[in-house]
């Protein structure tokens, strides 16, 4: 029986590690937005860069969970119809965080001066992306256990995907009808874009496990 | 004491039990294998104990079905039936096409008959050729039975993808022993069933327990399909695994265990006594061919999958063989009765 018993075993830690790999997803997201929320309001301040360290953390603990659910599910030869389908589930998410790492680093490196008038657009727009990115963790937990679940959560990735990008217009055209400096306007529609691209690869996550659910339930 | 002709003469049926050892191990486990959910190695340990086990302990049920079709009495007559079966499978098998030995052996049976002039019994042989139509039809029926259950219960029991993936690997190791002991008990017959009538072997003596020449036959004859799912069946089960349609996890396991059912339907004399015990129609106690069984499960899932998921192809080079094999083995038998009378001057009827 011991081998059926480690099967279990590992088994287990699997599952754990996958559960463990989208809490860190949906951990990273609100601590992004408290991140954004904190520079909008005070500016590179200690708690923006506690933020940003923590997301740091997070994406790295990702990584390490990402290499040994890959690494189990190889070389136990676990899942071998739907192995492929996860392994490009959990690399495209782990973009996600490092969307994040990234959106993040770039406000402490060139530290934009957002106008007090702009600062709303760029909350609405944080909000409504992370909305997408917790819909979209929830629908990679529902693929791996009710994937009938996972077209209802993926039609409100796409729908806060699509207001994400109508906030994002409307922050882009109030930068340029504003009285900016040409390139403070360039920077600031940067990072607009660069906010609003997090909700376009959540899309992208989904549109992939729309397809690997649709597998699953064949 | 032994003679030792008697053994040689046996060596055809141990030919024949290694050839469906390779052959029908595929059956048993080729979709767990292919699909990669099982290791060969697994496979054909848990498959040669059972199919012991089941030659043994309930074999003697479908071996009665083929004496009546045949009574061959003379000990070389056996051996070239045998013989010619197990060529016509080998050569099946070579090609990697997966066959049934039950075809073989009643193809060779029927031509003995021929040569010998002994008429066949028809309700027998009608009992026989049913069931090559039953068999395929009743697996199909019951894997699209299961599929629908599983379905419907996927969409109800939220169990994650990596345990669901562990309880189907557990099940499928369980129903391939299942079916390894079905294998052994339905098709044990067609190994050694045309050695019994003659009773080669002297009772034999292990502990405290006397084995009669049909129990020795019954164990030699698990061993020798045992060491052809160890030394050939790895082929087989890949064709059976990936060539005929795309399966997955669950659809392998459904497919076992169909066949399985079917095997075990088939061979069980105490499920022949309990339908009599009610007053209901008994299932005759005939040798099936699990390849029939097997590929009716797959083409059952593969109808509900859509048809688009069949290789028309492979199927077709499947179905060839189960036409090609009883005529071979039956031809063969007949021109290797008359070289081993004529030529060997044996007496063979």
């Amino acid at each position: 029986m011991a081998p059926n018993l480690s099967l279990f075993g590992r088994t287990k830690q699997l599952e754990l590690q996958i559960d463990s790999f989208f809490d860190k997803v949906s951990e990273a997201a609100v601590v992004f937005r408290l991140g954004v929320r904190v520079y909008l309001k005070e500016g590179y301040t200690e708690e923006f860069v506690s933020r940003l360290d923590r997301v740091v953390e997070l994406e790295s603990e990702a990584d390490v969970l990402r290499r040994d659910i890959e690494k189990h599910l190889y070389s136990n030869t676990l899942i071998p119809d739907s192995r492929g389908d996860v392994l490009g589930l959990i690399e495209t998410v782990d973009q996600l965080l490092s969307e994040f790492e990234d959106t993040l680093w770039a406000f402490s490196i060139e530290k934009p001066s957002i106008p007090e008038e702009l600062g709303s657009g760029y909350r609405k727009l944080t909000n409504m992306v992370i909305k997408s990115v917790d819909e979209l963790a929830l629908s990679g937990r529902a693929f791996f256990r009710s994937p009938h679940d996972v077209p209802a959560y993926n039609h409100k990735v796409i729908l806060y995907e699509k207001e994400a990008d109508k906030i994002c217009l409307n922050l882009k055209t109030a930068i340029f009808d504003s009285s900016l400096e040409l390139s403070l306007k360039i920077q600031l529609r940067e990072f607009a874009d660069r906010i609003d691209g997090i909700a376009d690869l959540a899309e992208d996550v989904a549109d992939r496990l729309a397809i690997y659910a649709i597998k699953r339930l064949t | 004491m032994l003679d030792p002709l008697v053994l040689i003469f046996l060596t055809s049926g141990l030919f024949l039990g290694w050839a469906l050892g390779a052959n029908d191990a595929g059956n048993v486990f080729g979709t767990a294998v292919g699909t990669k959910m099982v290791s060969w190695r697994t496979a054909a340990i848990i498959c040669s104990i059972f199919v012991v086990l089941g030659a043994i302990v309930s074999g003697a049920g479908t071996s009665q079905t083929l004496g009546k079709l045949g009574a061959i009495s003379a000990l070389p007559g056996a051996f070239m039936t045998a013989l010619s079966a197990a060529f016509a499978v080998y050569a099946m098998t070579k090609f990697g096409v997966p066959v049934s030995t039950s075809q073989a052996i009643v193809g060779a049976i029927i031509g003995w008959n021929f040569f010998s002039n002994s008429p066949t019994d028809m309700s027998t042989l009608t009992k026989v050729l049913s069931t090559w139509i039953i068999c395929p039809l009743l697996s199909g029926v019951i894997a699209i039975f299961l599929y629908q259950i599983m379905k419907f219960s996927a969409k109800r029991v939220r169990i994650h993808m990596i345990r669901a993936d562990a309880y189907k690997r557990v099940a499928l190791i369980v129903a391939g022993a299942l079916g390894a002991y079905s294998l052994g008990a339905n098709n044990i017959a067609n190994v050694v069933g045309v050695f019994i009538p003659a009773q080669p072997l002297p009772p034999f003596q292990v502990g405290g327990i006397i084995l009669s020449s049909t129990q020795q036959l019954f164990l030699l004859g698990g061993l020798s399909i045992a060491l052809g799912v160890f030394t050939y069946s790895k082929r087989v089960m890949m064709t059976l695994g990936n060539d005929l349609g795309r399966l997955s996890a669950t659809s392998a396991l459904i497919a076992v265990i169909s066949h399985s059912v079917v095997l075990f339907m088939f061979a069980s004399v105490g499920l022949e006594t309990w339908l009599a015990g009610l007053g209901l129609p008994t299932i005759p106690l005939v040798p099936v061919s699990s390849s029939q069984a097997v590929v009716g499960a797959i083409v059952g899932i593969s109808i509900l999958q859509g048809a688009a998921a069949i290789r028309w192809s492979v199927l077709a080079k499947i179905i060839f063989g189960w036409i090609i094999t009883p005529v071979a083995a039956c031809i063969l038998c007949f021109i290797g009765l008359f070289f081993l009378q004529n030529v060997f001057g044996m007496v063979v009827v």
